[in-house]
């Protein structure tokens, strides 16, 4: 018995983490995924009723509109992230000057949780007080800048502040890739006569690609997500103008009592973001088997 | 042959160096511009909270308050001191350090336990074990809140504190097992085998010879759990309501609460209060936080 016990230590100790993930995600998901083929209301039902939900979700107007503005987020959030991200990257890779209190002020709003940002960015963006009367008072008596309360604008304010959010994130990412260059393909490249900018452009960037890579899941991984900074900034409104699929799913779930259909949501975001992780993890796998 | 290279290149340097003049104070000057945009939104909460409402109407978003004033400061920790309908943020900030400290707490020692198995008393199937716990980074939470919020029914624990750390400590377990596998796989095995030739048990070896290297892991576990428990909403929001809920969640009712006049001064005084123990961290000890965000660099 002891040495059994002696014998079988680790695999025991293992035993929480696997059985609490094995029952709180898989579990939990498998169920999810059941729920979503059933007639569920208030209260969950057991008995099946095929793709019911799946045809409902996608009839939904209100659904259609959060994955429309779901494309639109994700693209302009990878985009502006990464090109700020890279941009930020190089320049702080220049040899500067206090570079480690600018990198401390690109990176600091990643400490901070979206509510607390949505609040600020909701009160900078207010139509009334906000930045419109800001220049306004600097004498362009005629702008306006509406976006929070333009149905056709709100969500690229969301855009703003996930931006702004994030793109320190990619620039640290990219400047760790940067930096764990060597120093002598640079130098080889510059007395071969390349200017500064090829060198990055046609050996340096080309060699990051890895670094593109977990930038880009991670961007897709943030966007699928984005709840809190739309509970902040929006609430989905005005209308339903800026509503995405996780406001959806909990909405549905936990106002509108429709925990089938919400399951139902819930799996398509998870189907969207397995689709975005499982290459991800399969290369990453690789490449750790290959060191 | 190393040194005519030297001197090329030092050629080279010296033929580009007023193009470089230029090229930096164009650099400076981008750098600086991206820095006030960042810094813009903090400096506008700080300098909002510090205002009267009438200075708020008056000026503009930048206008330097007219004397340093910390009522709305006060009013957003303790209230107003009227009954109904006076929310303020001192009972759930403590909300939220009764939650942090401990899921932070069993997910690090959970998670420290894993990865010390994975990498340094391997099994067969072990790489799977991995993949299958790493997966829980991943998945959109949407897909676990329907039979999360039943089953923390069915326990007698929703809407109250011990039920967000039980759900705080399970979804951070994921996490703080990436990190210390990927820090204990750097540790030369040789050591612990050693120390199983002296007879050493599965418990010593922990404690004596991995334990007091690991601080440096257990620093970047720490602060990124408890950047992610403190700043989550989600759970926060889904999971309690009332008397239970963490800061963010009050945080936001607060800022939503329909009054008849709206108080930014005092709003942005909460969200800097319910922003600060994660900014001092990470002005304290950015290395760590950084390290977390890309070594871990799965999450965001």
């Amino acid at each position: 018995m002891f040495k059994w016990l002696e014998k079988n230590l680790p695999k025991i100790v293992m035993a929480p983490a696997v059985g609490l993930i094995g029952w709180f995600v898989y579990g939990f998901v498998l169920w999810t995924l059941y729920i979503s083929f059933t007639n569920s209301k208030i209260l969950p039902k057991y008995e099946l009723w095929g793709f019911g939900q799946y045809s409902k979700l996608w009839a939904s107007r209100k659904w259609l509109i959060s994955v429309d503005n779901l494309l639109i987020f994700t693209a302009l959030f990878l985009i502006f992230c990464i090109v700020i991200g890279i941009l930020l990257a190089i320049f702080l890779d220049q040899k500067i000057r206090a570079e480690g209190l600018l990198r401390t002020i690109y990176l600091y709003p990643m400490a901070l949780s979206f509510i607390v940002t949505g609040t600020a960015w909701k009160w900078i963006l207010n139509p009334t007080l906000g930045i419109q009367k800001l220049v306004v008072d600097w004498g362009f008596e005629n702008f306006t800048f509406d976006w929070l309360v333009n149905r056709e604008m709100a969500i690229y304010t969301i855009v703003i502040a996930g931006v702004w959010q994030s793109a320190g994130f990619v620039m640290a990412l990219f400047l760790a890739g940067l930096r764990s260059v060597e120093d002598e393909i640079v130098k080889a490249a510059k007395i071969d006569g390349a200017s500064l900018f090829m060198v990055y452009w046609k050996i340096l960037l080309p060699m990051m690609r890895p670094v593109f890579f977990t930038s880009f899941v991670i961007l897709v991984h943030i966007s699928i997500k984005s709840y809190d900074l739309i509970v902040a900034l929006t609430q989905g409104g005005p209308g339903i103008s800026t509503t995405m699929p996780a406001l959806y799913m909990t909405q549905t779930a936990f106002h509108k009592s429709q925990v089938g259909l919400s399951a139902a949501s819930a799996m398509m975001m998870f189907m969207a973001v397995a689709a975005v992780i499982i290459p991800y993890l399969y290369s990453e796998l690789r490449r750790e088997n290959a060191r | 042959m190393q040194d005519s290279l030297q001197s090329t290149y030092k050629q080279l340097e010296q033929k580009s160096k007023y193009t470089n003049i230029f090229l930096r104070w164009f650099l400076y000057f981008i750098l600086i511009l991206f820095a006030s945009y960042f810094i813009f939104p903090l400096y506008v909460m700080i300098v909002t909270s510090l205002k009267t409402m009438e200075e708020i109407r008056q000026g503009t978003l930048l206008t330097w308050p007219s004397a340093i004033n910390f009522d709305s400061w006060a009013v957003a920790w303790g209230g107003r001191g009227y009954g109904a309908g006076d929310t303020f943020l001192k009972p759930y900030f403590w909300n939220s350090i009764k939650m942090v400290v401990p899921a932070v707490f069993f997910s690090t020692f959970i998670g420290a336990m894993a990865g010390y198995v994975l990498t340094k008393w391997r099994f067969r199937g072990d790489k799977w074990v991995f993949l299958f716990l790493l997966f829980g980074c991943f998945i959109p939470y949407q897909a676990i809140l329907l039979p999360m919020a039943r089953t923390l029914g069915v326990l007698g624990i929703s809407n109250s504190v011990i039920g967000l750390v039980l759900v705080h400590t399970v979804y951070g377990i994921p996490f703080t097992t990436l990190f210390f596998r990927n820090f204990y796989v750097s540790i030369p095995t040789e050591l612990v085998k050693a120390a199983r030739i002296d007879g050493a048990g599965f418990f010593k070896i922990f404690f004596k010879i991995l334990l007091p290297i690991s601080a440096p892991i257990i620093v970047v576990t720490v602060i990124w759990q408890f950047t992610q428990i403190w700043n989550d909403f989600l759970f926060g929001s889904t999971f309690s309501f009332g008397e239970a809920a963490p800061i963010q969640v009050a945080l936001n009712n607060m800022v939503l609460s329909s009054t008849s006049v709206k108080e930014y001064n005092v709003d942005m005084a909460s969200a800097i209060i319910a922003g600060i123990p994660t900014l001092i961290v990470y002005v304290l000890a950015g290395k760590y936080f950084i390290r977390g965000l890309t070594s871990g660099a799965v999450k965001g």
